[in-house]
């Protein structure tokens, strides 16, 4: 019942081309999870997440300097390679410095019909942000209506509202379910689902979610829980590195994250309102930060711990694309707050290919150290 | 050759500026920390003896000195973070977990922090000092709303509105009554200085360059300091004179000037004897983007041509309120061009091609630097750029506060091939 989602993220350019086809519609490319994806559906174009193919960089080198995270030059290739050549448009929502660069990039050198740098604010502790991110969507909506030669009706927009807060829905639903004892889904299933959310049609993906939430309760999977884990930190689609880690002698699965390819996608809905460019607004100010957004308190850590709290972990995986300074800036905090509360945590760098053998050695003596625990 | 006369002045200033902001409690005055691009036009408004810190230049300072900075580094990565992030944020928090401060005593811990947020390391580098510290006030103002060439009034009104916030949140936790007055005195000052600093580096233009970069390194530093002082807008009054009177006498900054050089980003600041050693080969770097417009608030004139840009005060307009001092200055640091390839690394390529055809360069350096992810910010789309432009590039890494990362050697070889490349020989 996973393959399904297992083969949009394996074969998602295949969907895309087949989904331009069959619906004769137009598809964004997105950099970043800050991209409102609801005005996008409203006006019947499909957002496509950009994300990297985990090959070793090659031809980003001369575009973007090695200091900045190996994610964002992994995902400038797709573009200069042309695996997305469906793209009629690319925008992206300001965050980090280090994507922002596979954008301008593509702007340039693999260009589209419609490019868009939409400045999602960063002091989303502020109330003023609220004022200026809706004002900021109105001159994205409006842009979109130029390129689409139609205008965005409120209807269109609470439809693209529907479709997105309905595949948010179903997928918080599955997690809760990860909160059962003996969870019916594994971490790596569970990156399958969040992945392919971004990378196809949400009305596809909400069927097939529907479907699979209808059979999860009766399932029981051929393996032991073993050590509750919760893995979080930069951008991670690494699903070799999940398949380790769930794989080894000692059992172990992942069942909580905060990751953008994870919970912080699709955690808050848009609380529908009159007016719907606040509702949209209000919805990416108020979901878990990305930690450039995350200031002046510390707001990420009180979230980490109180998923972590509530979905039993026992250990935490804290995962960091080298050269991603918003995470860096993070870890010691995050881990010191983990050590307050007790919570074991393993910290790895990784680069666009995983050192699957040193990271299997050390995952494995992380889990020997937990085993230790429950011993003394 | 000669020097300036100004330079005793700009040292005394300097100096003078950090002991300020040491002693500042000892005369009952108030400590500010943040960074270079704050608005520190704010605080002014809180009387006159109220003394920042301003990070960037603090960190820059510190790398001058090998030794120590290497020791604060090694501080900040023994804490747990990462070797990779920006040198000067690196120095900086190693200064407060070492508990010293290059000018005696230890890390005066400031009363608050009034940052600014364009870059993913502006609010976190403060964010992380008050976790150091044990907690300081923080109020950050976020500038990330767009190219100025898009600006219109939601961007600047959600800038606007965060700094009423920031004036509201001061007189709360310091218990003192603003002063609007004050802030329109200190609005006027940073327009003044910083366009003061353009028209300056305009005068670079003039062969020979009365100014080279190394030394205007020691000249804009002011403007990192403090560009609302009104002591520094002064300084560059004084500054703009001199300068015109070296273009006018034919004063060289570098005597045997043959090669006419422009840089980019920061210097790797313990090894600024590249400038010295490139003047063998009659090489003046005429100055940068990052000399020009880090603080430098620049326009397009009728000609077509970069200058200063005319300030509100050479406008005829009045300030009288506190809304419409903040959007002076917020209108104003929202167009200055260092801001700009945070967004599209082409309005950095676009600027510094005009400033290689006006300033009549013949070879660019481009210091990719892995100390700063914000100036080196698209850096590598600004060689592809500047070389299809038909200009000469030579790109070299290194770290402006990180001297482990400087491959002296190595690097002063390639400076010679470049040399050579440009037909130059050296002299002498």
């Amino acid at each position: 019942m996973i393959k399904l989602f297992q083969k949009w993220c394996d074969q998602r350019h295949d969907y895309a081309r087949e989904w331009k086809t069959r619906t004769g519609g137009k598809i964004f490319g997105t950099f970043c999870t800050y991209v409102p994806e609801e005005i996008l559906y409203a006006a019947d174009i499909l957002p496509v997440r950009v994300l990297g193919s985990h090959e070793p960089p090659d031809v980003a080198e001369p575009h973007i300097l090695g200091m900045y995270c190996s994610f964002c030059r992994d995902v400038l290739a797709q573009g200069l390679k042309n695996r997305l050549e469906y793209l009629d448009g690319i925008t992206i929502g300001q965050s980090c410095l280090h994507l922002r660069q596979a954008y301008t990039s593509w702007d340039m050198h693999r260009p589209t019909a419609f490019s868009y740098y939409l400045p999602m604010p960063h002091n989303i502790q502020s109330e003023r942000s609220y004022a200026f991110l809706e004002s900021e969507l109105e001159d994205f909506k409006a842009a979109v209506e130029e390129f689409i030669g139609k205008q965005i009706t409120n209807e269109d927009l609470d439809r693209g509202i529907k479709i997105v807060n309905t595949n948010r829905r179903l997928l918080k639903q599955i997690f809760e379910l990860r909160r059962q004892d003996n969870p019916p889904i594994t971490g790596l299933e569970t990156m399958y689902l969040v992945l392919s959310s971004q990378l196809v049609d949400k009305r596809d993906h909400n069927k097939a979610l529907e479907e699979l939430l209808e059979a999860l309760p009766q399932r029981e999977l051929d393996r032991e829980t073993g050590h509750r884990l919760m893995i979080l930190g930069s951008e991670n689609d690494d699903t070799a590195f999940i398949t380790m880690a769930e794989g080894l002698p000692i059992e172990a699965m992942f069942v909580i994250d905060d990751h953008c390819t994870g919970t912080r996608y699709f955690w808050n809905e848009c609380v529908p309102r009159e007016n719907r460019l606040a509702a949209i607004a209000a919805r990416y100010i108020e979901r878990p930060p990305c930690p450039t957004k995350d200031w002046p308190v510390r707001k990420r850590i009180s979230h980490i711990l109180e998923i972590a709290d509530k979905w039993n972990v026992d250990g935490v995986v804290i995962i960091q694309q080298k050269y991603c300074d918003p995470y860096e800036l993070d870890i010691p905090a995050i881990k010191q707050a983990l050590e307050e509360v007790g919570l074991p945590a393993l910290f790895l760098e990784y680069d666009v290919a995983v050192p699957e053998g040193q990271f299997r050695i050390r995952v494995e003596t992380f889990l020997e150290m937990l085993e230790n625990e429950d011993l003394f | 050759m000669e020097s300036l006369k100004c330079w005793g002045k700009a040292k005394e200033i300097r100096d003078n500026y950090y002991k300020n902001y040491r002693d500042a409690h000892k005369k009952g005055g108030i400590r500010w920390a943040g960074g270079a691009w704050s608005f520190d036009a704010i605080p002014y408004g809180l009387g006159d003896d109220v003394y920042s810190l301003t990070s960037e230049p603090y960190g820059a300072a510190i790398a001058h000195n090998k030794e120590f900075a290497v020791e604060c580094m090694n501080a900040a990565e023994k804490a747990g973070y990462a070797r990779d992030l920006c040198a000067y944020m690196r120095i900086y928090w190693g200064s407060v977990l070492l508990d010293k401060y290059p000018y005696g005593g230890g890390y005066p811990k400031p009363d608050f922090i009034w940052q600014d947020h364009i870059c993913c390391s502006h609010a976190k580098w403060y964010q992380v000092v008050s976790d150091l510290e044990g907690g300081i006030p923080m109020h950050c103002i976020d500038v990330g709303v767009g190219p100025y060439n898009k600006i219109n009034d939601n961007k600047i009104r959600y800038v606007i509105d965060q700094m009423h916030d920031g004036i509201e949140w001061l007189e709360k936790i310091t218990g003192r009554e603003y002063d609007d007055e004050k802030l329109i005195e200190a609005v006027k000052n940073d327009c003044r200085s910083t366009s003061l600093w353009a028209e300056i580096c305009e005068l670079n233009k003039a062969k020979p360059a009365p100014l080279d970069e190394k030394t205007m390194y020691s000249l804009h530093v002011l403007a990192t300091l403090s560009k609302a002082s009104k002591e520094i807008a002064d300084f560059y009054e004084d500054l703009l004179e001199e300068v015109k009177d070296r273009v006018a006498r034919g004063i060289a900054a570098v005597g045997n000037e043959q090669i006419r050089l422009m840089s980019d980003t920061q210097p790797p600041w313990a090894f600024l004897k590249v400038f010295r050693y490139l003047e063998q080969y009659g090489a003046v770097s005429i100055g940068s983007l990052y000399t020009f417009a880090l603080e430098g608030i620049w326009e397009v004139k009728e000609d077509g041509t970069w200058g200063p840009r005319k300030t509100p005060m050479a406008l005829g307009v009045e300030i009288s309120t506190r809304d419409q001092a903040l959007r002076v200055l917020a209108d104003w640091n929202l167009s200055k061009p260092e801001w700009q390839h945070f967004y599209h690394p082409k309005y950095k390529t676009e600027m510094m091609a005009r400033i290689a055809r006006e300033w009549s360069v013949d070879g660019i350096l481009l210091h990719y630097n892995r100390g700063c992810g914000g100036l080196s910010l698209g850096i590598t789309e600004n060689r592809l750029g500047l070389l299809e432009a038909g200009f000469p590039v030579m790109a070299f890494e290194g770290n402006m506060g990180d001297e482990r990362e400087f491959d002296e050697a190595g690097i002063m070889a390639r400076m010679d091939a470049f040399m050579e490349n440009l037909g130059a020989k050296k002299i002498g």
